[in-house]
């Protein structure tokens, strides 16, 4: 009875927050623009133009990657049972990014895709990362361990990393274009974006969601999932599966964006616990609104420059994650 | 009912376990004994499907295992493995609910007010419903224990494995735990099988045991069968020694520790006695090996004074055992530590000799007023009078159990001589007496110096204490007489 109201004032909260965060996004900014915009097209007809063609794709396309890397994270830090664990973990983010940068490097534009190359590219360097990844992990170890998950990840991570090191090394006048992509951005990038990344929002979400009590079970080790009559494999491969395709849509259409991932789920777990049938929508709407209000922070703090929003995700990030650290230290009394 | 046909399994290549087999009935439980590394937890992850069997078969319910879902499995198989460190934690109601898993449906699961009853049920078996909203982070050991064996229970499947079901947990929670299982086998019907640390509790709670050893199985039966002093030494490398449980027909198996602690025993001398107006004390340095029919701490035991209490002839108490206790308080002698036996002689009336120099030690004092001939006794029904003979024999040497029986009966056998050549008769049949009607026999052992593994008459001890007590005993009748 008491979970159950928790969890209804936990979505109220969370789902008001995400409005306000929206409504901020798209009212605030170089022009500000008055909500009734929305469906006045006759007053300010410059207002409605910038509120549906810039501001309402870029917010809508934050929420989403937000909300992506908040229940991708979530997922793998249950699936990994490690509080450390984030949607990068897993090597599949480095795989994306090597995708973007190499289109970047090597000056790619396909005829067909146009602009839409480096995420279209990104996204292959992801899928391709993510196979590679499960294929060795099995071959390592045919039961596919968390631990062998883990060092698997660590492993093509590094390893991918580096070639996109020797990438920014070698290359010269896209040094900024490379960086600006690797730090992270949902600007300029308009609806087609967001029409890109929503179905595998959509299929990834559904895939995780559905699998919420295997996760409660999971987090007690494979083999107490397994006597609880989880069938462990199927669910780990379904949730691998459903995160990896959340990361790569997301990295491939905004960059890598830290933080997000990391600290959205355990901020959440301190107020409702680790029970994932709250926690993962939950971190899904509460990842929404930290990256639009991320995003309203880098366009508006020192405007008219516009920072990298994984510079904003990270400094705003990196000390909330150390008060939470230093919160739950404390309060397991250690 | 679980039946395991010749299983071999382990990590890798190398089997750990090699050709078991058991098969446990519906409502019994079965544990699984050895020493570390013996394959004891690698048996039961073979069983739960954990670790895959290179040979053999395992039927749960006539059908092999590894046929069933996992899904299905987990309905008809509960597995509570060793506690782990978990980096996430949920409350204890929510880590209960989830042994309720295998029973919702894939999608959309709906909680039933049958998956609500068996939570509840579980919860309250176990004693957590008091935690019920706790995270189990902020539990202890002992209730995170308690907790995940709810969560198994919760599963209601009809056989349960356990790996060291009492690990964390106290002696009042590992019987209540142990005693809910055992409840649940006997009225439900629920089979146990389950890896245990504890011999002893093993011993008590399980109807027949599996003692592995190198990961073959050494032995296989009940209690009495597989608990033998001679195997547990030869698995467990450990010197042991059985014994019974007081109250339940179980073998308990005790520790012998290899290092000798010869400062826990002394010898005794006649200087240890001492006689007050109340009393004849025995006071020795340290506690004696004893076996007594006294009226305070008889039986077996280790003590290291002895009392001989002169009471008025009319002593009676309503709580005796009290009025012994608080006698033995009030002049500052430890009550765990002592024996007592009563007379309504005067303690001066004591013999006290010592024999072969010093080997036997026998103190009596006999009061035959109340002299009977056992063999006529069934004749009248009475109740019994004042008149007692008290007799210890305390020895200087090291006793066997065997040998303490005998050196009963042959004291008794040589005081009854002793009333014969004291020509002392039963006043009511006129026959010799052989004692009184509440005679009490004390013998005590240093246990250390000679072993001395039998009493009998015909051998040393045995000699001197048919001599002692005689000798003896003949004196404190004689004593008798003249004070009469």
């Amino acid at each position: 009875m008491s979970q159950n109201k928790k969890g209804v004032i936990a979505y109220v909260i969370s789902l008001a927050l995400l409005l306000i965060s929206i409504w901020l996004g798209i009212a605030v900014g170089s022009v500000n623009i008055p909500l009734s915009t929305l469906w006045d097209k006759e007053t300010d007809p410059t207002a409605y133009s910038i509120l549906w063609n810039i501001r309402m794709p870029r917010v809508m396309l934050a929420a989403l990657i937000g909300a992506s890397l908040a229940i991708a994270g979530a997922a793998f830090q249950g699936l990994l049972k490690n509080p450390l664990a984030d949607p990068y973990t897993l090597g599949i983010s480095s795989g994306a990014s090597v995708g973007a940068v190499a289109t970047i490097y090597f000056s790619i534009s396909l005829p067909l895709l146009g602009t839409f190359t480096l995420p279209v590219f990104s996204m292959l360097g992801a899928a391709i990362t993510m196979i590679i990844v499960m294929t060795f992990a099995r071959l390592v170890d045919r039961t596919m361990k968390m631990e062998t998950l883990i060092l698997t990840g660590v492993i093509f991570s590094s390893f991918l990393g580096s070639c996109i090191s020797l990438m920014i090394a070698l290359t010269g006048e896209q040094l900024r274009l490379i960086m600006g992509w690797l730090l992270g951005s949902v600007s300029m990038r308009g609806w087609p974006y967001v029409q890109m990344i929503i179905p595998f929002v959509i299929v990834g979400v559904l895939l995780i969601w559905l699998n919420r009590r295997e996760l409660n079970a999971m987090i007690y080790g494979e083999e107490r999932a397994k006597h609880l009559g989880v069938d462990v494999k199927r669910s780990k491969y379904i949730i691998l599966a459903g995160g990896s395709m959340l990361t790569g849509a997301a990295v491939a259409v905004s960059g890598t964006i830290g933080f997000v991932g990391l600290v959205v789920p355990h901020m959440v777990r301190m107020i409702i616990g680790a029970d994932h049938r709250l926690l993962l929508m939950l971190s899904f709407i509460n990842g929404a609104s930290l990256l639009v209000i991320c995003d309203l922070v880098s366009r508006t703090i020192i405007a008219p420059t516009e920072l990298p929003i994984g510079v904003i995700t990270a400094f705003i990030g990196a000390p909330i994650f150390a008060y939470i650290f230093y919160k739950q230290r404390r309060k397991g009394g250690a | 009912m679980l039946k395991v046909e010749h299983i071999s399994g382990g990590y890798g290549a190398t089997p750990i376990i090699k050709d078991v087999s058991f098969t446990v009935p519906k409502g019994k439980i079965l544990g699984i004994l050895g020493p570390n590394g013996s394959g004891k937890s690698t048996l039961l992850k073979v069983i739960s499907g954990v670790l895959p069997a290179s040979a053999g078969r395992i039927l749960l319910d006539d059908k092999e295992i590894n046929t069933y879902s996992t899904k299905e499995l987990a309905k008809k198989m509960a597995v509570l493995p060793q506690l782990h460190a978990n980096a996430f934690s949920n409350s204890v109601r929510d880590a209960v609910s989830l042994g309720r898993y295998p029973h919702q449906s894939s999608f959309f699961a709906s909680w039933s007010e049958q998956d609500e009853q068996a939570v509840q049920t579980a919860m309250m078996q176990t004693g957590v419903q008091q935690y019920e909203h706790a995270y189990l982070e902020y539990l202890s050991g002992g209730e995170q224990q308690r907790t995940f064996i709810a969560q198994a229970l919760a599963q209601c499947a009809g056989l349960l494995l356990l790996d060291e079901p009492t690990n964390h947990l106290d002696i009042a929670h590992q019987q209540q735990i142990l005693d809910m299982i055992r409840k649940e086998a006997l009225e439900c019907e629920l089979t146990v099988v389950s890896v245990f640390h504890d011999m002893n509790l093993a011993s008590l709670y399980c109807d027949e045991l599996l003692l592995m050893d190198k990961g073959q199985v050494k032995a296989f039966g009940k209690p009495h069968e597989v608990l033998l002093e001679t195997q547990i030494a030869g698995v467990y490398g450990a010197r042991v020694a059985t014994y019974a449980h007081p109250e339940l027909p179980k073998p308990q198996v005790t520790q012998l520790p290899k290092l000798k602690q010869e400062n826990l025993f002394a010898a005794v001398t006649m200087e240890h006695f001492t006689i007050t107006d109340n009393f004849v004390q025995f006071q020795a340095d340290a506690p004696l090996k004893v076996i007594s029919s006294a009226v305070y701490n008889a039986g077996m035991g280790w003590y290291t004074t002895f009392i001989n209490r002169t009471v008025e002839p009319t002593y009676y108490y309503e709580n005796m055992k009290e009025e012994l206790l608080s006698f033995l308080t009030a002049r500052g002698f430890v009550p765990t530590n002592t024996v007592m036996m009563l007379t309504a002689l005067e303690a001066q009336n004591a013999v006290i000799e010592s024999y072969a120099d010093g080997l036997v030690i026998v103190a009596v004092t006999a009061g035959v007023g109340n002299a009977v001939d056992v063999t006529r006794a069934f004749e009248q029904d009475e109740q019994p009078h004042i008149g007692t003979i008290n007799t210890w024999v305390i020895i200087n040497g090291k006793l066997s159990d065997e040998a303490f029986y005998q050196a009963m009966i042959t004291a008794t056998e040589a005081k009854t001589k002793a009333l014969a050549e004291e020509n002392i008769r039963d006043a009511r049949t006129g026959t010799i007496a052989t004692g009184t009607s509440t005679d009490s026999l004390l013998i005590a052992a240093t246990q250390i110096g000679d072993e001395m593994p039998y009493a009998g008459p015909v051998t040393t001890i045995g000699k001197w204490i048919g001599r002692g007590v005689f000798e003896a005993t003949s004196k404190a009748i004689a004593k008798y007489k003249m004070e009469g």
